[in-house]
């Protein structure tokens, strides 16, 4: 079928739900954070995973994924995640059992150092530190994740056509045999929001704005909720390349 | 329902013609909406799926560098305690890309349940012993050549509630980087001959019975190390992404 000129296209491997007990592989890097909280220009967000039903998701799994400030992504394997003794707390620390099954709580979080390692990236180009455009979250027994990060700048789209702000995220959970792929954009960018290509392309301004994070009333943090379906269904896109 | 739809709400929305170009490699992955898996009722997406944005953001991937990865965290049966109770096993392939390409230096996790059957985990209470002396938890870098190696046990069938009398094959769950954001996995490795996956909602809801099949291990006698543990080789090919020209040839 899609076999080019020489080279070999083999089938990929299929997907496979990640199931209730995704914590248990990922929860040693699931603090929520690309940057500690104290650092300069750092954002929340924070959200609800929802079912059909309303009820919380409360063993999912996301992971966010986005440029920096000056809308740059990390390059070369320099862009390590895991500074020093990243397995302090999981097979040879204390008892897993202990732990709850949502390690990530929106509040918690870990705070041993392993998660988004220690460097901020305040000051200069964050890509030019420890920033690594990635973290992941695991939700609570509410449904509710917590992302800390600095706001990404603009990026390049398809044909150069800039985007604007955004944040890739991927959802993983039981009854999902595939992950979910959605994006986080931001209420402040009026301008870059109406012209990007993404946004324009769903030629609908209503579902477009489930896409743009809304503010926190007395807060700092934006909110994005996350609807797996009804009548406010969050917008997914396909998680592979057209 | 839907249950032989492979791909599930990829039509016309939004004024958008999704369903345009979405077939590639895309095609063998199950659906969001199975019946069969009771799960999927409340979660799978009910709106037409759009088109993955692609922008430099998709092109793009978190990058794993070596430092902080330990070389020991690839065996799970390394426990303070001792050994833990099971079958020792060795589980070792490739990552590479849909060409043949290596996926170098990304992290590949893996989660199990003890050789009981149990995962170390609060929510688990299947009635089964669990392993002090086990948590189920790996991780590695794939080297220069793709491949990644792990020694654990054997994980136990267990019971789950989506259907009367319903068990799970033995199975490692694996979280995959590739090159990409849209080469991202997590899926499952099942063991050869085993009879319960005939009857597994999550393994059938793969409908192509060829990919199905590329989530079974195969035995190796070459991985297999004698008087220790027997090996099992799982390669993983990452699709989710169109071959670019930066992407070497295989030969033969």
């Amino acid at each position: 079928m899609a076999v080019a000129t020489g080279t070999r296209h083999l089938t990929p491997t299929p997907s496979q739900t990640a199931g209730p007990f995704v914590s248990i592989g990922t929860e040693w890097d699931a603090g929520g954070r690309l940057v500690p909280e104290t650092a300069k220009g750092a954002i929340s967000i924070v959200g609800c995973v929802l079912d059909g039903a309303g009820s919380p998701v409360t063993d999912a799994m996301l992971e966010f994924w986005q440029a920096d400030p000056a809308g740059q992504f990390p390059s070369g394997p320099a862009g390590s995640r895991f500074g020093g003794s990243r397995f302090g707390g999981s097979r040879f620390g204390a008892s897993p059992s202990g732990r709850s099954p949502s390690g990530g709580s929106p509040s918690g979080g870990s705070p041993s150092g392993r998660s988004p390692s220690g460097g901020s990236p305040s000051e200069g180009s964050p890509s030019g530190g420890s920033w690594t455009g990635f973290a992941r979250a695991l939700t609570d027994e509410q449904g509710r994740y917590r992302l800390v990060t600095l706001k990404p700048g603009p990026v390049p789209g398809a044909g150069g056509q800039p985007q604007a702000p955004h944040i890739d995220v991927s959802i993983f959970a039981r009854g999902l045999l595939q992950r979910l792929v959605t994006r986080i954009y931001f209420p402040d960018e009026e301008a870059l929001n109406a012209t990007d290509p993404v946004l324009s392309s769903l030629g609908d301004a209503g579902l477009a704005s489930r896409l743009v994070a809304s503010g926190e009333a007395d807060s700092p943090s934006l909110r994005f909720d996350i609807r797996l379906q009804g009548d406010q269904e969050t917008v997914f896109f396909a998680p592979w390349c057209a | 329902m839907s249950a032989d739809v492979g791909l599930t709400g990829l039509g016309t929305g939004a004024g958008l013609d999704a369903g345009a170009g979405l077939d590639a490699g895309a095609g063998l992955d199950p659906p969001y909406d199975y019946a069969a898996y009771r799960s999927t009722t409340l979660r799978a997406p009910k709106r037409p799926l759009l088109p993955m944005p692609g922008g430099e953001t998709e092109r793009q991937g978190p990058l794993f560098g070596a430092a902080g990865v330990d070389p020991s965290d690839h065996d799970l049966t390394l426990s303070p305690g001792g050994s833990p109770i099971g079958e020792r096993i060795i589980i070792t392939g490739r990552v590479t890309g849909a060409t043949g390409r290596p996926v170098r230096h990304q992290l590949v996790e893996i989660w199990q349940a003890n050789a009981a059957g149990r995962y170390h985990h609060p929510v688990d209470n299947h009635d089964a012993p669990l392993d002090p002396n086990f948590t189920g938890a790996g991780r590695c870098l794939t080297d220069d050549d793709g491949r990644y190696r792990f020694v654990t046990i054997k994980p136990g069938e267990y019971p789950w509630a989506n259907h009367r009398n319903a068990w799970r094959p033995a199975h490692v769950h694996f979280s995959v980087f590739g090159t990409s954001f849209t080469e991202r996995l997590v899926t499952q490795m099942y063991f050869p001959g085993d009879p319960l996956l005939a009857l597994d909602p999550m393994y059938q809801a793969v409908r192509d019975r060829r990919a199905a099949e590329l989530l079974i291990a195969t035995f190796d006698l070459a991985t297999t190390v004698e008087h220790w543990a027997l090996g099992y080789v799982f390669n993983i090919v990452l699709g989710g992404r169109r071959p670019t020209p930066g992407d070497e040839p295989v030969g033969g």
